[in-house]
């Protein structure tokens, strides 16, 4: 059986301003693939190019080369109409839960959204919303009420639901929880959990936190400047890595022990000196 | 929207404005109602007569009635307006919207067109425009529109465009909705308030226009018009000077008015909520704590208040109690609103926005922090208690050398001369691990990673050799590796000066990591405080064990070590 998604040999160029000047390779050659109902976890630092990556699958960002096939079909340079063809199988949860709903619409607004595209009919839409509302854990009257009136927690659960509406077979999470509050995090990631135990889809998961990606995926890519440096099983590649940079990656994130911290932090500088002298 | 035009009827300038603004419509739509006379008859008998029971307002030069042409010279002005705002409008908006939505070609040729246009001087055109159109003012205004369009598009083109790069909208396209619809659903309502007030303005201006160009007598003399009517005021004004009064009025008053909607529509729309009544509060000073030999801060009952829409305080920060050792780092956590920052900005005397200290003291070196003078203050701050903030960017002026932010302070607080805090500031940030420092010195801020905007604010913060820093979440916008080194360059600094450390943050990581002891904090309250070690093996607050509990278990991966 083929994967989900088969990404392979992507580079992806973001022009540069200034006359003649070179482009920037944000992606160079990167190949990665998602099985039906999957967690593939993308992790890296800033500017590593694993958001780029995740809108290059989205349609958002420019494909210079290399292929990105879903469901079996070629995606990488699709048109406005047959992308929009594709937003049933296809969808995503955004980082910052406070721009990513406009807060000019009520709830219901929102979610009818990708709805409306559908052309699914009012009365439909309105028992779907309901049904996404509960899917959420969000109570069924939040549905009149505006963005603002929610937390970061909750508004990230309206942005689930949205990306739930037609029941996609991928969502991309770009950092869905780096900016909630730790307990809430923790609820999210429960969320994700269940939505996917529940319906089988797929996600390439976001996130600079090796913690969140240990927790919730299956696989595990590390990129490092525009590349794919580590790709493997969650428990390998999280627990016992390999590349130099994933072992700096993991040694840096500071553990809520202070006995183990401790350890780690001189763990970190026997390294950062042994790189160093070499 | 519907807010904004409650709002409107209850700003008395606006409200009044647009009563003035309908009247002038209907009128205008009345017109032939109301006339009491025909505006094209001419009364040979009654030429340049005063107002009279028959003709209220008097005769012009003609003997046609005043009243009467004033009201069908009013329908004039008002359709040359709605001519002139309707063309710019569709003018400027669909290509506004092209432009910032779509950018590339639209971009190029709306940006282009615009800039040509307001180089081009409009009266000028106006003229050579009438010379070949003939005396329409139809025309003329037409041409007027097409001129004053940029200016619809300028407005559209940044809303759109700002628009253009939120996350709603991309959203959107991966929900598959179509451009219009997105259009329609996320970018339309952003323009529609700035263009609202714009309009407002563009109109006012048309009427001024319009009313020009039939006083210098380039209008068709056919119609009446407020413009003519004042040209033949101002050609009899020895004989019947009331005649120029009734079209300046006319003018005048109609474009004030929409001069003052426009406004009352921008005041309404940019009005944020700002309090009505300064709440007055008294600070309650507690009796006189016990405090440690060896504090170098010491919080207590510290109560932080904002003062609300009502008058009346909301408390953020409530009796708290803290205290900082020599030599010491003491953790701040807490998640979100918990008053965290709010009591980092209250020791420093930051608070933003109306804030204050509503109760307790602060105690530092024998002082009370919370009662000096502002003055006093700003004499302590940078000089005994250091700030490092947690958006290293946003907190270097883009304007200015690092170097020359670094040395401005020593200069202030240690008297230094320049070549002086030049040296020292250069070994400041050889200190802090910038790799060439005299590099740095002379780069401005855009030019420097986080990380490195990061050392060069703890250079700064360190170069006065102060007894307290604060941290606010030093290592929140940066990247774990960068994190990492920073963490250690605090703890490094912290050690050789035995500068006491306050930080701020809401990662358990970064406690475990480098504090001493721990306050934990929820809804401006203190829950737990004690030393981190005893904290985390046995966490005594049921809050702060279930913080610990969301934190995502660890596997140790004591393979990195092999």
């Amino acid at each position: 059986m083929s994967p989900l998604l088969d990404v392979k040999d992507l580079v992806v160029d973001y022009p540069v301003k200034g006359f003649r000047k070179p482009p920037f390779r944000a992606l160079q050659g990167v190949s990665l693939e998602v099985e039906p109902g999957e967690c593939v976890g993308l992790v890296g630092e800033s500017g590593s190019g694993k958001t780029t990556l995740g809108r290059a699958v989205l349609g958002l960002a420019p494909v210079t080369s290399g292929s990105i096939g879903f469901q079996g079909r070629e995606i990488g340079r699709l048109g406005r109409a047959e992308r929009r063809a594709l937003a049933g199988d296809l969808q995503v949860v955004f980082q910052d839960p406070y721009t990513s709903l406009n807060p000019s619409l009520t709830i219901d607004q929102i979610l009818t959204e990708p709805l409306i595209a559908r052309k699914t009919g009012k009365a439909e839409a309105r028992n779907r919303v309901r049904e996404l509302l509960d899917a959420v854990h969000l109570p069924s009257d939040a549905g009149q009420r505006l963005p603002r009136e929610f937390s970061g927690g909750q508004r990230q659960r309206v942005a689930i639901a949205r990306a739930l509406a037609l029941d996609p077979r991928l969502i991309v999470c770009d950092e869905p929880v780096s900016a909630l509050d730790l307990s809430t995090q923790a609820r999210v990631l429960d969320l994700f959990q269940e939505i996917q135990a529940r319906t089988g889809v797929a996600y390439l998961f976001i996130s600079h936190d090796l913690d969140v990606v240990r927790h919730l995926s299956h696989r595990v890519a590390v990129m490092y400047r525009g590349q794919i440096v580590e790709w493997g099983a969650a428990a390998e590649v999280t627990v016992r890595p390999q590349h130099p940079y994933t072992k700096r990656l993991f040694l840096a994130a500071p553990v809520a022990d202070p006995v183990k911290q401790e350890r780690r932090r001189a763990e970190r500088r026997r390294l950062e000196t042994m790189e160093v002298s070499r | 929207m519907t807010s904004l035009r409650r709002r409107l009827l209850r700003n008395p300038i606006g409200l009044g404005a647009l009563l003035f603004l309908v009247v002038v419509v209907l009128s205008a739509v009345f017109a032939p109602l109301l006339a009491p006379h025909d505006p094209n008859t001419a009364n040979a008998y009654d030429t340049l007569s005063g107002p009279s029971g028959k003709y209220w307002l008097g005769n012009d030069s003609s003997g046609h009635d005043v009243l009467s042409r004033l009201l069908f010279a009013t329908r004039l002005s008002v359709t040359l307006t709605a001519e002139t705002l309707v063309i710019a409008a569709v003018l400027g908006i669909v290509l506004g919207l092209l432009a910032g939505y779509y950018g590339k070609v639209f971009e190029a040729v709306g940006s282009a067109a615009t800039s040509l246009l307001q180089a081009l001087p409009a009266i000028v055109v106006l003229l050579a425009a009438k010379s070949v159109l003939g005396p329409s003012d139809f025309a003329a205004m037409a041409v007027f529109g097409v001129l004053i369009a940029p200016a619809f598009y300028r407005v559209v083109y940044s809303a759109v465009s700002a628009v253009r790069g939120e996350l709603y909208v991309d959203a959107a396209r991966v929900s598959g909705l179509s451009d219009p619809r997105i259009i329609g659903r996320h970018v339309l309502t952003v323009v529609r308030a700035p263009v609202i007030v714009l309009a407002a303005n563009i109109a006012g201006i048309s009427v001024a226009i319009s009313a020009g160009l039939d006083f210098l007598g380039l209008g068709d003399p056919s119609i009446p018009s407020w413009g003519g009517m004042l040209n033949d005021g101002f050609a009899n004004i020895f004989t019947q000077p009331l005649l120029v009064l009734w079209p300046s009025l006319a003018i005048g008053l109609t474009c004030v008015a929409f001069a003052l909607l426009g406004n009352a529509l921008r005041d309404e729309l940019e009005r944020a909520a700002v309090p009505r009544k300064k709440a007055v509060v008294t600070r309650q000073t507690a009796a006189a704590p016990i405090v440690p030999d060896d504090a170098l801060l010491s919080v207590h009952h510290l109560s932080v208040g904002y003062p609300t829409a009502n008058g009346s305080m909301q408390t953020v920060v409530e009796d708290v109690a803290l205290t900082v050792r020599r030599g010491e780092v003491h953790g701040l956590i807490g998640e979100s609103g918990s008053g965290k920052t709010q009591t980092a900005f209250s020791i420093l005397r930051l608070l933003p926005g109306g804030g204050r200290i509503v109760g307790g003291s602060i105690a530092f070196e024998g002082r009370d922090l919370a009662g000096l003078s502002a003055k006093e203050m700003a004499a302590v701050r940078g000089k005994k208690i250091a700030y490092v903030p947690q958006e290293p960017m946003s907190n270097l002026d883009p304007s200015f050398t690092v170097g020359s932010q670094l040395v401005e302070p020593m200069r202030i607080h240690l008297g230094l001369s320049r070549a002086d805090a030049k040296a020292r500031a250069l070994e400041l940030l050889a200190r802090v691990g910038i790799p060439n420092p005299r590099r740095t010195y002379g780069s401005y801020p855009h030019e420097l990673s986080g990380g490195m905007a990061q050392r060069v604010l703890i250079a700064g913060a360190v170069a006065c050799d102060p007894e307290l820093l604060i941290a606010d979440e030093p290592t929140t916008a940066l990247d774990v590796t960068v994190q990492a080194e920073v963490l250690d360059l605090l703890r490094d600094l912290q050690r050789e000066r035995q500068m006491g450390v306050l930080l701020v943050t809401h990662n358990f990581g970064v406690v475990a990591d480098i504090c001493d002891r721990v306050s934990v904090m929820r809804a401006g309250r203190i829950v737990e405080t004690g030393p981190v070690r005893s904290i985390f093996a046995d966490p005594q607050h049921e809050y702060t064990q279930s913080l610990f509990a969301a934190v995502l278990s660890n596997t140790e991966g004591e393979g990195v070590v092999a």
